[in-house]
């Protein structure tokens, strides 16, 4: 069986490589196997930085990086402009974008009318991380919104994940955000069901 | 019991399981999270009684671990690339003395040009200098081949590397089997030295040997290494029966039954390779892969059953031996040399460039119909080289080729400053 393959793009300081190690402990927390790893050299404050993680039913044995993801999690919208996020994203694939703004006022309208549209999202994490964690660091936070977008994992291994990485308050503090998050996806993904069943 | 850690911490934690009394160490990308960790967990008293020494150098922490030893102290040290480069004078004379240091290698390539990706080249330098060198696939296997490396190192009083490929397995987080305490305990025996610096019994390690002895002094040291190709699979065996898994040894088949061509590699990449023979097996081809475990001392015996079947041998190499290509595939090829078998060298993964399935598959399919050229450079950018070539050509002062080459890429402002 193929593995499920993510992909993070993001900026040195936002918590990119942070953010599919926690995936990953979350994939191995419901039983299955998991890898992730960053991208190595741009280890610096504000540069692109790439993380992947790999979640899968039996051992993962490939380490290499990933170019044909099944989903996309963009933190930092302004890289938009700078890097190929999206190479590679399969037609099937999910998209969760780290934005206030829809598709269309990100400019791309066009871009995603390929995909499912049941697949993609933007979320106004960092919004709800200035909130909820008191700190506009969107990492933990948008794990959320992929546990409610894909499925792949449940909020509360996404939950469980955080508390073992961080200390208990800002733990909870993220976990918050976490469940708005998983909440401001899951909720839309009902209106957009029943807009479509009127 | 099972965690999801990053291989750097799982190594150090299989470090401190094995009660290491001595650790000198110079923090260097990527090896600096195996060291960190370990520098933690002795400052926070979880691994006593250790003395972790900050050195100025890599120089420094090879000698460190060599006068440690010498007391008798089990002895850790990590490094890569550079670093391993600069304490080469102190490498040889740790498995000269026949010291059982263990000393990480996190795989990284060497300059110039500077590059902290990950390669072959570093470990691979050192294969003359009589230390054992072992080559973890996996970061499970990288945990499980120190904890028998320090029995190994001891058992023989010789020095072992741990090589691992930097980045590629120090910072990937999987998930990992980590053994308890008595556990390892019960597998590693206490450090029994074969030669100890005592006052009470006074000798000299290290003392000059003219030529009326030191051949004989190296003969030992070469009778000494070639034990292990005994001793490596007993460890190993004696491992499965403690731990219920396999890990290390000499060299390990991957679907060669009745392979025709068989890939040969080390460390991380037999992942990607393993995943392509699949796939090539999916659509009827007869392929297989060796993965060599220990590459020094060289098993040859071994070498030559697990690729008896093969008409075809693939050796995928992540170093070069500028001037003739490739290291590993010379010892393969002395090996296999009775058996008539065409021997290809892939030279791969240079500088951290990544080993991809697509382009395995394409090299894989090139060889298995016969069209493989004997010496490979896995997706070597041609015209990037050509227009170099063109440009030292056109001028005497064409300059540095490392920033003509960025340039040309747009890696880097175009156009003189």
């Amino acid at each position: 069986m193929q593995p499920f393959q993510v992909r993070i793009h993001g900026r040195g300081g936002q918590g990119v490589v942070t953010a599919a190690e926690l995936l990953s402990v979350a994939a191995f927390r419901e039983g299955r196997y998991a890898q992730a790893f960053p991208s190595f050299g741009s280890e610096r404050t504000g540069a692109p930085v790439v993380a992947f993680c790999r979640i899968a039913d039996t051992p993962i044995r490939s380490h290499e990086p990933i170019t044909s993801p099944d989903a996309l999690i963009i933190q930092d919208p302004t890289l938009l402009h700078q890097v190929d996020a999206f190479n590679g994203l399969r037609e099937d694939g999910y998209l969760l974008i780290n934005s206030s703004h829809s598709f269309a006022a990100l400019g791309l309208g066009d871009f995603v009318a390929r995909f499912d549209p049941a697949r993609l999202r933007t979320v106004p994490g960092t919004e709800i991380a200035r909130e909820t964690v008191g700190r506009p660091i969107a990492n933990a936070v948008l794990l959320g919104s992929f546990a409610a977008l894909t499925g792949v994992v449940s909020i509360d291994a996404v939950a469980a994940a955080i508390r073992e990485r961080f200390s208990s308050a800002l733990a909870e503090r993220n976990v918050a955000g976490a469940r708005r998050a998983f909440d401001y996806v899951s909720d839309g993904a009902r209106e957009m069901v029943s807009a479509q069943a009127d | 019991m099972l965690k999801q850690i990053e291989g750097s911490r799982a190594v150090a934690e299989a470090v401190a399981l094995a009660r290491p009394e001595v650790i000198a160490a110079y923090p260097i990308s990527p090896q600096t999270h195996i060291v960190e960790a370990l520098s933690t967990l002795v400052q926070s008293g979880t691994l006593a009684p250790c003395e972790f020494i900050n050195v100025e150098s890599e120089f420094a922490a090879m000698s460190v671990a060599i006068g440690a030893s010498a007391t008798g102290a089990r002895t850790y040290t990590a490094t890569a690339s550079q670093g391993l480069l600069f304490m080469v004078e102190a490498i040889y004379n740790a498995s000269g003395l026949g010291l059982p240091i263990v000393m990480t290698v996190a795989n990284r390539a060497i300059g110039a040009p500077i590059n902290i990706w990950n390669d072959h080249s570093d470990s691979m330098s050192q294969r003359d200098s009589g230390w054992i060198q072992m080559y973890a696939e996996s970061n499970q296997e990288a945990l499980d081949l120190h904890i028998q490396a320090f029995r190994l190192a001891e058992e023989l009083s010789l020095p072992v590397m741990v090589c691992m490929d930097g980045f590629i397995l120090t910072h990937a987080v999987e998930q990992i089997d980590l053994p308890s305490q008595e556990q390892v305990d019960a597998f590693l025996p206490p450090f029994e030295p074969r030669q100890v610096l005592d006052p009470d019994a006074p000798v000299s390690i290290g003392a000059m040997v003219g030529p009326e002895a030191f051949m004989e002094v190296r003969y030992l040291g070469h009778v000494t290494q070639m034990r292990a190709l005994d001793a490596i699979p007993d460890i190993s065996s004696a491992f499965r029966e403690s731990f219920g898994r396999d890990s290390g040894g000499l060299v390990r088949s991957y679907m060669t039954e009745d392979a025709e061509t068989i890939v040969v590699a080390l460390g991380s990449v037999l992942g990607t390779v393993k995943d392509t023979v699949d796939e090539l097996r999916s659509e009827g081809h007869r392929i297989g892969a060796v993965g060599i475990t220990t590459f020094r001392p060289w098993p040859a015996a071994e070498v030559r059953r697990a690729l008896a079947t093969a008409r075809r041998i693939v050796v995928l190499e992540k170093a070069l031996a500028i001037g003739i290509g490739g290291i590993v595939s010379l010892d393969v090829r002395v090996s296999t040399a009775p058996n008539d078998q065409v021997v290809h060298t892939i030279i791969a993964g240079l500088g951290g460039r990544p080993i991809t399935t697509p382009s395995l598959r394409r090299v894989l399919i090139d060889a298995l119909g016969g069209v493989l050229p004997e010496l490979t450079f896995l997706d070597l950018d041609h015209g990037l080289v050509e227009r170099e070539l063109q440009r030292r050509g056109a001028t005497r002062r064409s300059g540095p080729d490392a920033e003509n080459l960025l340039r040309d890429l747009g890696a880097v402002a175009a156009g003189p400053v």
